[in-house]
């Protein structure tokens, strides 16, 4: 409810256990911490706002859309043709159906989407929720009795954390039929024996992996872009301020969450 | 000027006493005494930054205060839970100082957000119903489809106002209606809040710097000065005095 509480306290302490950065992280890192726990504890609570939640969801997908069908076509196209001089030193040009598709499905196809949907849809979501906070529009909302977070954050965190999945598995078809373009072009591969290549190369936890993937990423942009929003500073500084730092942060933790998860899904593999 | 107000000095719907509040080093309010009585347009002046919306956002439960006690209908609401809280905020009217609309809904969603989600026992008809009755009340029927950034300042007020009173809230609290507004608007912004203290016999706080739109709502005035309301009682009372920053508002607000 009051999310001036814990700068609050530090500033009247005014002292600070290690430096006031330091201190500051490690406030932040307990809001964020309380943020999620928040969202845990609401999404599962009556009242529903299902409406807002596919209403997001809507957004979600038109913003992101035609950006991920170019890219992902595109990548498709590119990465085919990059792979191929590699393969044809080893005469495996043949194989190429098969790279392509274990790169795209593995990794490049949720990456991509997550990164795109970081920079639309996180920094629309953080400067959405910035210009709310800044106009009082949350504090309307919270004075008519009506819980923001709720309506807010919880549909904005689903929208995010369903649709990526889902418009990674998009991103996967388009790329594919990238490299389909480029690898019939090249080495007049019909499509049928294409698509069989394909999902010889390809198995079950390549896809669940990505899948679970992506719904780590959709739902840190979700938070993310929520999150800065719904704590930005006064002023239109503090709404392209969030914005901005939506982008960054659930960018870099993107990353992360990449790494880590290709360490445990290769544990998994054996 | 006024006619029908009845004002129950019996029955007090807000109290507060020895209200504090601070931002880090900065003392805000430093022992507020306040009562509402019921059916009363009370009248909030004071410069900026002297802490008057700091006031009724703690009124309306968005700010915590540091020390003293406010009881709301008959509610304390230092450390009332989230829950009561609600229930309180459904009888508190909040029209806010920029309006607040919410501007990715147009004036229709804007009244039905409440409405929709604390009344659902209303039809699809009874909702248009209360939508318009109220629309035409603020006399902006013809808004009705248009996105707030459509609107101008006064009219934006005007809807925000709408909006608060489709719950029917026992007491309304107004920050600055009329700041920012030309005269003419002004003018209509303070006869729509008499209008509803007749109509719905709710109380009021409003906050203002504007004298005319004090003199012309307060049924009681409080200054406040220094984080305490240093004088109350009619408009003519109020600036009545020796106290120079009471005169200096006075003066600035006619003069320039
Ligand atoms: N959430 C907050 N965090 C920190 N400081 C705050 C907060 N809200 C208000 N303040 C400070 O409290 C003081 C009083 O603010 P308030 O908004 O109540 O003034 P005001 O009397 O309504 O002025 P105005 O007429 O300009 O609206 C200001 O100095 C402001 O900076
Ligand atoms: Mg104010």
């Amino acid at each position: 409810m009051h999310t001036d509480a814990p700068k609050e306290g530090l500033e009247k302490a005014n002292k600070y256990v290690l430096s006031r950065k330091l201190d500051q992280i490690f406030v932040n890192l307990a809001e964020v911490y309380r943020f999620v726990v928040r969202f845990f504890q609401e999404v599962f609570l009556p009242p529903y706002e299902w409406q807002e939640v596919i209403n997001q969801c809507f957004q979600v997908g038109v913003r992101s859309l035609p950006l991920i069908s170019l890219t992902g076509f595109i990548i498709g196209i590119v990465f085919t043709n990059q792979s191929r001089p590699s393969l044809a030193d080893l005469g495996a040009t043949a194989l190429l159906p098969a790279l392509i598709a274990v790169a795209i499905v593995r990794a490049l196809a949720p990456l991509v989407t997550a990164l795109i949907a970081a920079g639309r849809v996180g920094s629309n979501i953080g400067a959405e929720l910035g210009s709310m906070k800044v106009t009082e529009q949350i504090d309307a909302m919270e004075v008519s009795a009506v819980n923001p977070f709720k309506f807010l954050v919880v549909s904005r965190v689903l929208a995010t954390t369903f649709m990526i999945p889902t418009l990674t598995m998009y991103t996967m078809i388009v790329a594919l039929m990238g490299g389909y373009v480029n690898i019939h072009a090249n080495e007049l591969t019909s499509f049928k024996s294409y698509i069989n290549q394909v999902f010889d190369a390809i198995t079950f936890l390549d896809i669940f992996s990505s899948v679970i993937k992506a719904f780590v990423f959709g739902f840190t942009i979700g938070i993310v872009g929520c999150y800065k929003g719904y704590n930005s500073s006064k002023g239109t500084e503090g709404v392209g301020k969030a914005a901005n730092s939506s982008v960054v942060t659930s960018m870099f933790l993107v990353f992360i969450e990449e790494l880590l998860i290709l360490q445990i899904v290769n544990a998994l593999r054996g | 000027m006024k006619e029908n107000i009845k004002i129950d000095t019996t029955n007090k719907v807000i109290t507060i006493k020895g209200l504090k509040k601070s931002f880090g080093e900065l003392d805000v309010l430093k022992g507020v005494d306040m009562d509402l009585y019921q059916g009363e347009n009370l009248v909030v002046l004071g410069r900026s930054g002297t802490g008057k919306s700091v006031l009724i956002k703690i009124i309306a439960g968005l700010l915590q205060p540091d020390e003293g006690s406010v009881n709301v209908l008959n509610h304390e609401i230092t450390g009332i839970n989230e829950k009561e809280m609600d229930a309180l905020r459904l009888k508190i009217g909040f029209s806010f100082q920029n309006s607040a609309l919410y501007d990715s809904m147009t004036v229709r969603e804007n009244l039905e957000f409440p409405l929709r989600r604390h009344e659902k026992e209303l039809s699809e008809n009874e909702i248009n119903q209360r939508v318009e009755e109220l629309l035409e009340d603020v006399g902006l029927s013809q808004t009705i489809n248009q996105m707030p950034s459509q609107l101008s300042g006064g009219q934006r007020k005007r809807i925000g106002i709408a909006r608060t009173l489709i719950l029917k809230p026992e007491i309304m609290l107004y920050d600055e209606p009329t700041a920012g507004l030309d005269p003419i608007t002004s003018m209509d912004i303070n006869n729509l809040i008499n209008e509803v203290q007749q109509k719905f016999h709710s109380s009021s706080i409003i906050i203002t710097h504007d004298l005319t739109c004090a003199k012309i709502t307060g049924d009681r005035i409080v200054m406040l000065l220094d984080g305490q309301f240093q004088r109350q009682g009619t408009f003519d009372e109020v600036f009545t005095t020796e106290d120079e920053r009471v005169k200096a508002f006075y003066d600035y607000n006619f003069t320039d």
